[in-house]
């Protein structure tokens, strides 16, 4: 198998040998072909992009979160306006890629809200992505005409009975329907798709080898579109939900090596759940993109602390912090890799 | 001396086209661009912010030392790359464009019915238009034919490194050229750039070799060095390879005057 890290056609059955125990023995070996072939594919660059969360209302009951429908946090949803002012906030500080973040909820966030806020914030972002409820293909058209070009849809996990436990009732309680939203969201012509399992939930080993096959076949159908995949790891949250398959770092790093050689063109994001110098040390083994200064409330980066967190965040530096770091190591931080008037 | 190279009447006496994206700063960059000795460099649209073009990347291109030759890298059809050279004019940037529509973002490899579609339009607009594409020959005659510029066929994909993989449909590119051959993409190393010229390629385009080297400055002048030797071998007739040796000092040369 040595011979084969940094191949780009690696097998399945060869992706799973770099996910078992006994590969972890010879871990620096595949952090450096997968240093290599990160440099290789993406140059010495990290996308930058930072989250603004619209609304914490939620139906469902997802155990893990902090917005969960049994949480008592404060609940809040932006209108287009306060929305518009959290962009400019986060704009005003280097950002031009924003992902916009909501739990679900068809009363607090219907599909037109979300589409007259992206219409708002569009003009303004260089990049506009949603992890927001699923939709179906015309819901996604529908974001796609109002400017957005990007979806992330965590599946959380593929184990259909940690799914089941842990989604025990609401419209996401269905397993299926994350993998068949993010299929239409492709299929109406979104540019980026962005998956991931939430770890901590079930086994990582069998987590990322059906991310792999889950990304090879979004490779294959919407061969158009850049797929990323997210390591999220579960932090504290409002649920004070405890993970029964913790990750520990040497772990998540094993998982981002194996997914870097495994994808070898797909972007790995890692966000500012992890603290800031485990995210820096993790940075050369595989990751395109990181968020940065993102705050995980509703007006958050407008206002005073106040309504409920979906989690909570270890790495606080400022986005010029992050910048600067990645500077410091050889990156060039980017913070515009797209153009707002050539979509929407 | 070597002859210069003239592209829609403009001469440059660079033969070597350099990319601006994946390097570690904007700083490296200028340095590998200037001891790259080039004189034409391409910035991808996306990067820079076209309401204050001057800021970010821009701001550290000379323009009045180098040729910008916006690209459209990350268009997936011709409206969008046509887009891309339009608002990149009205913000001042030129009307130089190269053409990249590369709707899979995998391989990079550029669409030919979209880019054939930008590149007559564009060309009809005036642009002065340099279009990355497969190294298709009939495809060269095409854009020729739509006004391109240049035509500009990749070695092995984007990034790849792998060096002159479409060798042979390339040699039929340059033999039937009517515009000037820009090898781009896929050239790992000097020698890969070297090869390129000695074949009568008129210039090679070099971004991530340089950009991923350890030293990218030291590599930007070793890729110069060798588009030079390349050219200059071209100019002074590389002798022809041939299958089986041939005595340099045949035995039948008694016979010359029979």
């Amino acid at each position: 198998m040595q011979r084969r890290l940094g191949a780009m056609d690696l097998s399945l059955a060869e992706a799973a040998s770099l996910l078992t125990v006994e590969a972890a023995d010879h871990l620096e070996e595949m952090a450096q072909a997968a240093h290599a072939l990160t440099r290789q594919r993406f140059g010495k660059t990290v996308k930058l992009y930072a989250p603004i969360y619209l609304s914490n209302e939620c139906i469902n009951s997802c155990r893990y979160c902090g917005f969960n429908v049994k949480s008592s946090i404060e609940r809040r949803t932006l209108s287009p306006a306060l929305a518009l002012e959290e962009a400019k906030a986060v704009i005003a500080k280097g950002h031009r890629h924003l992902l916009l973040v909501a739990g679900e909820s068809p009363r607090a966030m219907p599909i037109s809200l979300l589409e007259e806020i992206a219409r708002a914030i569009r003009p303004l972002a260089a990049g506009l992505s949603v992890e927001v409820q699923p939709f179906d293909e015309a819901g996604y058209s529908r974001l796609a005409a109002a400017g957005v070009d990007g979806v992330t849809l965590y599946q959380e996990t593929y184990d259909e009975g940690t799914y089941r436990e842990m989604h025990p009732a609401g419209p996401k309680s269905i397993f299926g329907s994350r993998v068949d939203a993010i299929d239409a969201a492709g299929r109406a012509g979104m540019r980026f798709l962005g998956i991931g399992a939430l770890l901590g939930l079930a086994d990582w080993r069998a987590e990322a080898l059906s991310l792999i096959v889950h990304a090879r076949e979004l490779m294959r159908t919407h061969w158009r579109a850049a797929i990323s995949v997210s390591v999220p790891r579960i932090r504290d949250c409002a649920s004070g939900f405890t993970p029964p398959h913790p990750v520990s770092d040497r772990e998540l790093a094993q998982m981002i090596v194996a997914l870097r050689l495994s994808l070898p063109d797909a972007g790995i994001v890692l966000s500012t759940r992890e603290p800031a110098a485990l995210r820096d040390s993790l940075l050369p083994l595989g990751i395109t993109q990181m968020s940065a200064g993102s705050v995980t409330r509703p007006g958050g980066y407008t206002a005073e602390p106040g309504s409920g967190e979906q989690f909570h965040l270890e790495d606080a530096r400022a986005p010029d912090e992050v910048a600067a770091m990645l500077a410091q190591k050889g990156y060039d931080p980017v913070w515009k890799d797209w153009d707002a008037r050539l979509s929407g | 001396m070597q002859t210069s190279l003239i592209i829609a009447g403009k001469e440059f006496h660079s033969r070597l086209l350099i990319g601006t994206g994946k390097f570690s700063s904007h700083e490296t960059m200028r340095a590998a661009v200037d001891a790259s000795g080039a004189e034409i460099v391409t910035v991808a649209l996306r990067r820079v912010d076209l309401t204050s073009p001057a800021t970010d990347i821009l701001s550290f291109i000379d323009r009045k030392r180098y040729l910008l030759l916006p690209n459209t890298s990350g268009s997936r059809t011709a409206d969008e790359a046509i887009l891309f050279a339009r608002l990149a004019a009205e913000a001042g940037l030129g009307t130089w464009v190269k053409i990249e529509v590369v709707p899979e973002p995998r391989y990079l490899l550029p669409d030919p019915v979209e880019t054939l579609k930008a590149t007559e339009i564009l060309a009809k607009e005036g642009f002065t238009v340099l279009p990355y594409m497969n190294a298709d020959p009939v495809l060269a005659l095409r854009l020729a034919d739509a006004g391109a510029a240049t035509v500009m066929p990749l070695g092995s994909p984007i990034g790849s490194n792998r060096g002159l993989k479409t060798r042979d449909s390339i040699r039929i590119i340059i033999e039937q050229a009517r515009v000037p051959v820009v090898v781009d993409a896929g050239l790992g190393a000097p020698s890969h750039a070297a090869e390129a010229m000695e074949m009568g390629a008129h210039a090679v385009l070099v971004n991530t070799a340089i950009a991923v080297a350890d030293d990218p400055v030291r590599m930007a002048s070793a890729f110069r060095q060798g588009v030079e030797a390349g050219r200059a071998a071209f100019e002074a007739g590389c002798a022809p390879e041939s299958e089986c040796a041939e005595a340099s000092s045949p035995l039948t040369g008694f016979l010359r005057d029979q």
